[in-house]
C-alpha cells in the first residue's frame, strides 16, 4: 500500500550543530580540514576510517551513503575518495575524503559499514586501482578481468588519445583535420602492451566470475536428504528481459535462486574519461546520454552541480522552464517503467504501447523547445538554451490538464487490479527499509520501502521549495509498492506542473550573455537532483581551467542495482526479471 | 500480367485474368523483403527509438517487420542500435553468426556507424562494420524513426536489386563464420593477430634502440 506524506521525518536524537566540528572534537588527530582551495569536507586518517565512518554513521546520524567516487591528484601523488553522507531528515551532505599514495593505493573498504558502497567501490577498483581491504568481491566492474591498466588515471592515455584538453587541434574548422586512427600505431582504437604476442595467448574469460559461483555448489541438498545440483545460468547480455545489455549470472537449486551476481559494463561508453578533456559546456550534450529516457533531467543535474561552483543565479522564468520539463520527463520515464515491467511480466508490449503513445505528445513538446526528440541538451548554466515557442504553453497545458491526468487513471484502471499482476508482484521483491537505506538506493525503490526521501525536499534544488507536493511511500517494499509509487508519482508531477504552468512568468531565461566558455571557479562540488529512477549526482572538481578536472556521475540506475541480489534471493527464477523490471534501470546510466 | 500470354490457347479462358507472371527473382524478394524480421536486441539510446518506431505512432508493422525475434535464429535483420563497446562485440559478432543466411545488418545511428560521439573511449569500437558487413548506414544521434524508416527503405531496394543467380548463401561450400573477438589487455581481433604481434615487436624493438 502507498500513502502519501507531505514532508521528509524528522529524525530526533542526533546532535545539533555543525557535524564537522563534532567530528573534529570526537577524533582529534584522525581529521583534518580539506587544504585544496575551496574544496569541501574533511580529510580523514585512511587507517581510521572504518571508525570514523562509523561514528559518522551511528551518532550523527549520516546513515544515507549516497556517493563514492576517487579522483586522481597526480601533480600530490595521490588517491582520494570521496564519500557524501546524508541524513534522512534532510540537509546538506557530510563530505568526508580519505587519501592513498598513488604508488600502492590501498584504503579500508566500507561495505561492512554501508553495504552501498560495494559497487561503487569495485568501480573506483576498476578505473584507479585503489584496493579496498576487507571488500567481500573486489573485481573489476566496468571494464573485464585482464584489462591493461586502470583507464581513469590521469596519466593513462586512451587509444585515440590527442590532448588533454579540448578543443583539439585536428578538429579545428579551417582543413588540417587528422583521422583519429592514423594517430595510433594500431591503426584502430586498441592498444597492446609492448610485449603483447596473440600466439599461444589465452583469452582468462569469465573464470574469475564463475569461481565464486562454484564454491556455493558444495553445499548440495534441500535438507530433507534428497541431492539437488545447483546449475549456474547466464541471463544476457542478449536477453529480452534485460532492459539492455545487462548480464545475470544466477545460481539455481531448481528454480529457486540461491545467488545472483549482476554483471555489467556492457555499455560502458567512458563519460568520466571523455568528459574530463571535454569542455564544461562540452558535457552538456553527454549528460543527455546518460540516461537516455529522462535526458532533460541529466541536464538539470549537471547544470546544477556546475551552477554550485559557478555561483550564478538563474532567471525566474528559465527556473520555471526547467521544473516543467524536469516534471515532464518524469511523466514519461515513470510510463516507461510501468509499460516495461508489465512487458517482463508478460504483459507483451499492450501496457508499454499504451505509454509510449503519451511519451510521444510529451517528446512532441521538448522537441518544440529543444529542437530534438530524445537528446534535449537544452539545459544551460544560468538558464537555458533558447525560450519556449509560443505554442509551447497552450499545448502543455492542454496535455498537463486534459489529457494526462485521464490517461494515469485510465492506466491504473487496467492495472492495478489485475489478478496475474497481484499474485506475481505482492510480497515478491521484497526490500526492507533499513536495507533500502543501507544500500543507498535511491528514488522509487527507497520509497516503495518506506523511507520519506525525496531530493526535491531533502535538500531542495532550482525552485522546487516553492511548489505543494507530497511524497508517495510505500509500505511493504515489495514489486508492488514500487509500482504505485510510481503512479503516484506521475500525479504529483501533474500537480507541479498545473501550479508551474499556471505561475510561469515572462523575463529572460539566460543569466549573462550566451557564451561557449564558461569560467568555473576552482573547488569541488556535488549536485544532486531526484532523478525519475532516484538521485542523480554529479561530483565535479574544478582546477579553475575550461574542462573538469574531476568529473564523475552517480547514477541512481547502477547503485540501485546494488541490493538485486539481495531482493532475489529464494525466489523463483521466473521473479528476477519482474523484480528487475521494478528497479528500473537503463543500461547508458548503469555502465555510463 | 502480360497481354500475350492472356491469348495464350494452352492457358484455360477461365484462368486467363487470374494468372500472373513474374521473374523468380521478383516473387522471391518480394517476400523476403515484406517479412523481415528483426532480431529483438538493444544497445543503448537508439534502442529506444527502435521501440519507438514500433510502437503505434510510426508502426514498423505496416513494413512487415514487427515481429522482433529474441532468438538470432529466427532473425533476418540485425539493427545495431548503439555504441558498440569492446565488452560487447564478442556477443555481437556471435548473434550475428547464429543468424541464418539471407541476413542483413543496420548501422542504426553515428555510434554503430563510426563511433559517433564516443569514439575516443577507450571502451568503444569505432563502427560495427570493423567486424560484421554492413548493408545501410542510419546517421543521426538517435536517428529519429522517420530516419529508420527511411533506412529501412534503403535496405528494401537493396534487396530487389538482389538475384538469385550471384545471392552468397546459394552459393557452393560454406560461408565462414567471423572469428569471435576475444578480451584480453584490450579487445584483439583475431583476424589481425599476426599484424598485431608483429606491430608489438616492432614497437618494443623501438622502445629498445631509444634506450640504447
Amino acid at each position: 500500500m502507498v500513502r502519501l506524506v507531505k514532508s521528509l521525518e524528522p529524525s530526533p536524537g542526533f546532535p545539533e550543530g555543525d557535524p564537522i566540528a563534532l567530528l573534529q572534537e570526537r577524533f582529534p588527530d584522525a581529521i583534518s580540514p580539506a587544504d585544496k582551495g575551496n574544496h569541501t569536507g574533511v580529510i580523514v586518517e585512511s587507517d581510521r576510517l572504518p571508525e570514523v565512518a562509523l561514528y559518522i554513521r551511528d551518532q550523527l546520524g549520516y546513515q544515507y551513503l549516497s556517493s563514492v567516487t576517487g579522483v586522481d591528484y597526480l601533480d600530490d601523488g595521490y588517491f582520494e575518495v570521496v564519500y557524501h553522507a546524508y541524513r534522512l531528515s534532510g540537509g546538506g551532505p557530510l563530505t568526508f575524503k580519505a587519501r592513498t599514495p598513488r604508488e600502492d593505493p590501498v584504503l579500508p573498504s566500507l561495505v561492512a559499514v554501508w553495504p552501498g558502497a560495494d559497487f561503487q567501490e569495485r568501480e573506483i577498483w576498476d578505473l584507479y586501482g585503489v584496493r579496498f581491504t576487507g571488500h567481500p568481491n573486489l573485481k573489476r566492474i566496468l571494464l573485464w578481468e585482464g584489462f591493461a591498466g586502470h583507464p581513469m588515471r590521469k596519466d593513462w592515455k586512451e587509444p585515440y588519445y590527442e590532448e588533454e584538453h579540448k578543443p583539439f587541434k585536428s578538429r579545428w574548422p579551417q582543413g588540417h583535420f587528422a583521422m583519429a586512427e592514423e594517430r595510433t600505431p594500431w591503426g584502430r582504437n586498441v592498444q597492446y602492451p609492448p610485449d603483447f604476442t596473440p600466439e599461444g595467448w589465452t583469452p582468462e574469460g569469465d573464470a574469475a566470475l564463475y569461481e565464486g559461483l562454484l564454491e556455493l555448489e558444495t553445499g548440495h541438498g534441500n535438507g530433507k536428504g534428497l541431492r539437488t545440483d545447483r546449475v549456474v545460468v547466464n541471463m544476457g547480455p542478449q536477453h529480452p528481459s534485460t532492459h539492455g545489455v545487462f548480464r545475470m549470472v544466477v545460481t539455481l537449486n531448481g528454480e529457486t535462486i540461491v545467488d545472483l551476481e549482476p554483471v555489467m559494463g556492457y555499455l560502458h561508453r567512458n563519460h568520466e574519461k571523455i568528459g574530463e578533456r571535454n569542455t564544461w559546456l562540452g558535457n552538456m550534450p553527454f549528460t543527455d546520454r546518460l540516461d537516455y529516457i529522462c535526458s532533460m533531467h541529466n541536464n538539470f543535474g549537471y547544470a546544477v552541480a556546475v551552477e554550485k561552483l559557478m555561483g550564478v543565479e538563474v532567471p525566474e522564468r528559465a527556473e520555471y522552464i526547467r521544473v516543467i520539463m524536469a516534471e515532464l520527463t518524469r511523466i514519461v520515464n515513470h510510463f516507461i517503467a510501468i509499460g516495461f515491467l508489465f512487458n517482463d511480466l508478460g504483459a507483451f508490449f499492450t501496457p508499454a504501447l499504451y505509454g509510449l503513445e503519451e511519451r510521444e505528445l510529451i517528446l512532441d513538446l521538448f522537441e518544440m523547445a529543444s529542437g530534438s526528440r530524445m537528446m534535449c541538451n537544452y539545459f544551460r548554466f544560468g538558464g537555458v538554451a533558447r525560450d519556449l515557442p509560443e505554442e509551447f504553453l497552450p499545448l502543455a497545458r492542454e496535455l498537463v490538464e486534459n489529457r494526462l491526468p485521464r490517461v494515469i487513471d485510465e492506466f491504473e484502471t487496467y492495472l492495478t487490479g489485475n489478478e496475474i499482476f497481484l499474485a506475481r508482484s505482492v510480497g515478491v521483491g521484497v526490500l526492507p527499509k533499513e536495507m533500502a537505506i543501507a544500500y543507498s538506493t535511491a528514488g522509487p525503490v527507497l520509497r516503495a520501502s518506506g523511507v520519506a526521501y525525496d531530493v526535491r525536499k531533502a535538500e531542495p534544488y532550482g525552485i522546487y521549495d516553492r511548489f505543494d507536493f507530497e511524497i508517495p511511500i510505500g509500505t511493504n517494499g515489495d514489486i508492488f509498492d514500487r509500482y504505485k509509487v510510481r503512479i503516484e508519482e506521475m500525479r504529483q508531477s501533474l500537480h507541479i506542473l498545473k501550479q508551474a504552468l499556471d505561475q510561469i512568468p515572462d523575463g529572460p531565461i539566460q543569466a549573462g550573455k550566451k557564451a561557449y566558455q564558461v569560467r568555473v571557479p576552482a573547488g569541488d562540488a556535488y549536485g544532486r537532483v531526484e532523478n525519475p529512477k532516484g538521485e542523480l549526482g554529479f561530483y565535479l572538481v574544478s582546477t579553475g581551467g575550461p574542462n573538469p578536472y574531476r568529473y564523475h556521475i552517480r547514477a541512481p540506475s547502477f547503485i540501485n542495482l546494488t541490493s538485486l541480489g539481495e531482493m532475489s534471493k529464494g525466489h523463483k527464477v521466473a521473479d528476477i526479471v519482474a523484480i528487475l523490471g521494478s528497479i528500473d534501470i537503463v543500461l547508458g546510466e548503469v555502465d555510463r | 500480367m502480360s497481354e500475350e500470354f492472356q491469348n495464350d490457347p494452352r492457358v484455360p479462358p477461365e484462368l486467363r485474368h487470374s494468372v500472373f507472371i513474374t521473374t523468380l527473382d521478383k516473387i522471391y524478394n518480394w517476400g523476403r523483403k515484406r517479412s523481415m524480421w528483426p532480431i529483438m536486441f538493444g544497445l543503448a539510446c537508439c534502442a529506444i527509438e527502435m521501440i519507438a518506431t514500433a510502437a503505434s505512432r510510426f508502426d514498423m508493422a505496416r513494413f512487415g517487420m514487427e515481429l522482433m525475434r529474441p532468438s538470432p535464429r529466427q532473425a533476418d535483420l540485425m539493427i545495431v542500435s548503439g555504441t558498440v563497446t569492446k565488452k560487447m562485440v564478442p556477443q555481437i559478432v556471435r548473434l550475428y553468426n547464429q543468424m541464418p543466411e539471407p541476413k542483413y545488418v543496420i548501422a542504426m545511428g553515428s555510434c554503430a556507424t563510426s563511433g559517433g560521439p564516443f569514439k575516443e573511449g577507450y571502451n568503444v569500437v569505432s563502427g560495427i562494420d570493423k567486424f560484421l558487413p554492413v548493408d545501410v548506414y542510419i546517421p543521426g544521434c538517435p536517428p529519429t524513426p522517420q530516419a529508420l524508416i527511411h533506412g529501412f527503405v534503403k535496405l528494401h531496394e537493396m534487396i530487389e536489386g538482389q538475384t538469385i543467380r550471384d545471392v552468397p548463401w546459394y552459393k557452393e561450400g560454406v560461408v565462414d563464420a567471423i572469428p569471435v573477438p576475444a578480451l584480453g589487455p584490450d579487445l584483439l581481433d583475431w583476424r589481425q593477430a599476426q599484424e598485431i604481434a608483429a606491430r608489438a615487436r616492432q614497437i618494443a624493438e623501438e622502445a629498445q634502440e631509444e634506450e640504447a
